[in-house]
């Protein structure tokens, strides 16, 4: 079988049979560990300046974003969002609780449904569960409350993030993956798939010379609820 | 695919007379070299980063078996479902057999080099199955029907005129007279006509960046979103990847992202980076419901435990041939297989055999600028000399070649003479050069001459200089 064929080829490159228990013990001790390496020192900065660092990548990265001080705010933030930018207001939003909880009634112009992306919905609203300062990077595990396509299928992407769950490294995003989420198939935390987007889709292959909207959201916007005292 | 390595100086030649790909290659020459010290110096962790990387795919590699084991065991308890494969054959039977039992008539494709050393769209099409390559350098080299010239700009040697013929020519369903004012015309035309691929495809294929034995996961990076739509909307997933791409924790594999984006185009980090883990949950509104990784060795086990050990360690950054002026001059063709420039120049012949693939290893000035913007340090140019080495002991170099080195070679074991003949050719260059002081002809070396002028040496030999020197200081 190609199993036993190709390890038994490794093994033989490497002048050994299989692992010794001892030995293998210390391998699924590092597993378990899951040591960090290096963390860039970019992102290890006071609150303020780590939600400053985050919002300036956006910008590099060809993402908008607004922030807003209060959840209330949230509705009125993208309305004007989708009117300057002369989008519909037929919008696609994550089932998920918090963003049930926001005040959408206050804009009766933003016409919501909730569900999965399809092929016609233009404009997204998703649920930001963290973000990474180190590059502008959001990071959305898919769990039945914020589907992938979401992500993916929509000109237009609106994330909806508080300042509360930006953190400075990915590794400290991987730590709240782990203490935060429990998948039920697996019995570990790794959802089905977890998404980092970093600025809108974009493309060099033509001429390689870098023009956005590829296959993915041509427009990437992210609304910040000021949630977090010690990064105002 | 069939390779045309063995007739690389043909390719070369060829390829240097060839206008269109001159001119793409002056574009990109100067640019991704730039991008990529812009990223390198906002991070001044960086050669910290490539000595951890390089440690961390050693560690891997040296207990390479446990890894793959334990990473096998954490898909299959997340739901997927892995298919190991030692050979192409057997890479290309499985995804068919997947493909079958899926029902599939049309398979989206996200970018993968593994797919293309593996001919998985032939083997398909052989099958009546429709491969679509949604990547858009791959899309167009798909209509085509060419093969990828750079890992990761597989379409870089095309200019926007060579764009816009294809896409008239093949998308007929379109007025003829529209117009392409801009290149994101071009894009938009693509992008309209794969999103109606995407969401009727019945299988998508994605290669692997990493495989996580911590949680069994596979990673793809893209800035399209296009491997992303692939792995998402049909209803199977299926991953290709090599035996190599396995590291142990979700912080390994963050620290060697840390590299790849940059290290490639300059980027801080892809548009896209996705885990993926298993096919959809209970209560999932959307996602795959099946996901299935091959895993395929197709020659790396046997690297291990040699000198070419280390090339394992290659994330497919793309940056070795970005600084190659041997790449930079010839483009990616003429390397004649999947693999271009300085890593292909190592992995080819390991994969396809030495003797068609020889003379990658002697295309290279030994500059040795691939090694130092390597983001896991491969010594690449110390690997393509073992590469001459064992060409040399199968007898695999032609005659000429092989009586011209040991003529050197008893020179060299005999100073005495070396000296003296070193003296005799100093002095009868620079006469032959005369006041120009540059030779553009010389006997036995007209190849070498017909591009560029010999500059004559100037006075005595080192050694002559060296032995003054030490006598004036005594």
């Amino acid at each position: 079988m190609s199993k036993e064929a190709i390890l038994g080829g490794i093994r033989r490159g490497l002048r050994r049979g299989a692992l010794p228990d001892d030995q293998t013990m210390g391998l699924h001790a590092r597993l378990a560990s899951h040591p960090r390496h290096l963390i860039p020192a970019r992102s290890q900065v006071p609150r303020p300046e780590q939600v400053a660092l985050f919002t300036r990548n956006l910008t590099k990265e060809f993402a908008t974003w607004v922030r807003v001080p209060h959840t209330g705010e949230v509705p009125g933030a993208i309305s004007d969002y989708v009117a300057a930018q002369n989008l519909p207001s037929d919008i696609v939003m994550a089932p998920h609780p918090e963003l049930r909880d926001i005040p959408w009634d206050e804009r009766p112009m933003l016409r919501l449904h909730e569900g999965r992306a399809s092929a016609d919905d233009l404009v997204s609203v998703q649920h930001g569960w963290a973000a990474i300062a180190e590059t502008g990077t959001l990071m959305l595990p898919a769990t039945p409350e914020r589907p992938t396509t979401l992500n993916l299928l929509c000109d237009t992407e609106i994330v909806v993030l508080k300042v509360s769950r930006i953190v400075g490294a990915y590794e400290e995003g991987w730590d709240l993956l782990r203490q935060e989420n429990h998948d039920d198939v697996s019995g570990g935390f790794m959802p089905r798939n977890v998404m980092f987007i970093t600025g809108p889709s974009r493309s060099a292959d033509i001429e390689s010379t870098l023009e956005l909207g590829a296959h993915g959201p041509r427009r990437l916007h992210v609304v910040l609820i000021d949630d977090d005292q010690t990064a105002l | 695919m069939l390779s045309t390595s063995p007739s690389f100086k043909e390719n070369a030649t060829q390829a240097m007379a060839d206008p269109s790909l001159q001119k793409a290659l002056a574009r990109t020459r100067p640019q991704n070299p730039a991008k990529r010290l812009t990223a390198v110096a906002a991070l001044p962790e960086f050669e910290q980063l490539r000595d951890i990387g390089r440690d961390i795919k050693n560690h891997t590699l040296a207990h390479l078996d446990f890894y793959l084991e334990a990473w096998e065991s954490k898909v299959l308890a997340s739901g997927g479902h892995v298919h190991w494969a030692s050979t192409a054959e057997d890479a290309r039977d499985a995804v068919l057999k997947i493909c079958r039992a899926a029902g599939a008539r049309t398979v989206t494709k996200g970018k993968s080099m593994v797919s293309e050393e593996l001919a998985i769209n032939e083997h398909l099409e052989k099958h009546g199955i429709v491969p679509i390559e949604t990547d858009l350098g791959e899309y167009i080299l798909q209509i085509r029907k060419e093969a990828p010239s750079h890992i990761i700009g597989p379409a870089f040697h095309l200019n926007r005129e060579d764009w816009e013929e294809s896409f008239r020519k093949v998308h007929t369903h379109l007025p003829a007279d529209r117009v392409f004012a801009e290149r994101a015309d071009i894009q938009n035309e693509a992008r309209v006509l794969l999103r109606d691929k995407f969401l009727a495809a019945d299988v998508g294929i994605t290669g692997a960046n990493f495989l996580i034995a911590e949680t069994g996961s596979s990673v793809i990076v893209t800035n399209e979103g296009n491997g992303d739509l692939t792995q998402t909307l049909p209803r199977v997933h299926i991953v290709l990847a090599t035996i190599e791409k396995v590291v142990p924790t979700l912080e390994d594999a963050t620290s060697l992202l840390r590299l790849l984006a940059r290290s490639a185009t300059g980027q801080d980090f892809s548009v896209y980076t996705t885990f993926s883990t298993g096919g959809r949950r209970p209560g999932d509104l959307d996602g795959p419901e099946e996901y299935h990784v091959v895993i395929v060795d197709n020659g790396r086990s046997a690297m291990i435990g040699t000198e070419f050990q280390d090339m394992l360690r290659c994330i497919r950054c793309a940056a070795c041939m970005n600084h190659c002026p041997v790449y930079q001059t010839v483009g990616g063709h003429a390397y004649g297989w999947v693999y271009p420039g300085p890593m292909g120049s190592v992995l080819t012949p390991s994969l396809i055999g030495v003797d068609k693939a020889g003379h990658l290893p002697n295309a290279s000035t030994f500059c040795g600028k691939c090694e130092s913007v390597c983001p896991v340090k491969i010594p690449l140019p110390s690997m393509m000399r073992h590469w001459r080495e064992r060409e040399f002991e199968r007898h695999l170099s032609p005659s000429s070649t092989r009586t011209n080195l040991a003529l050197w070679a008893w020179l060299a074991r005999h100073p005495q003479l070396y000296r003296i003949g070193t003296r005799i050719a100093a002095k009868g260059l620079a006469m032959l050069a005369g006041k120009k002081g540059r030779l553009s002809k010389l006997p036995f070396a007209g190849g070498w001459t017909a591009g560029r002028d010999l500059p004559a040496p100037e006075g005595d030999t080192f050694f002559a200089r060296y032995a003054r020197q030490q006598r004036a200081k005594s």
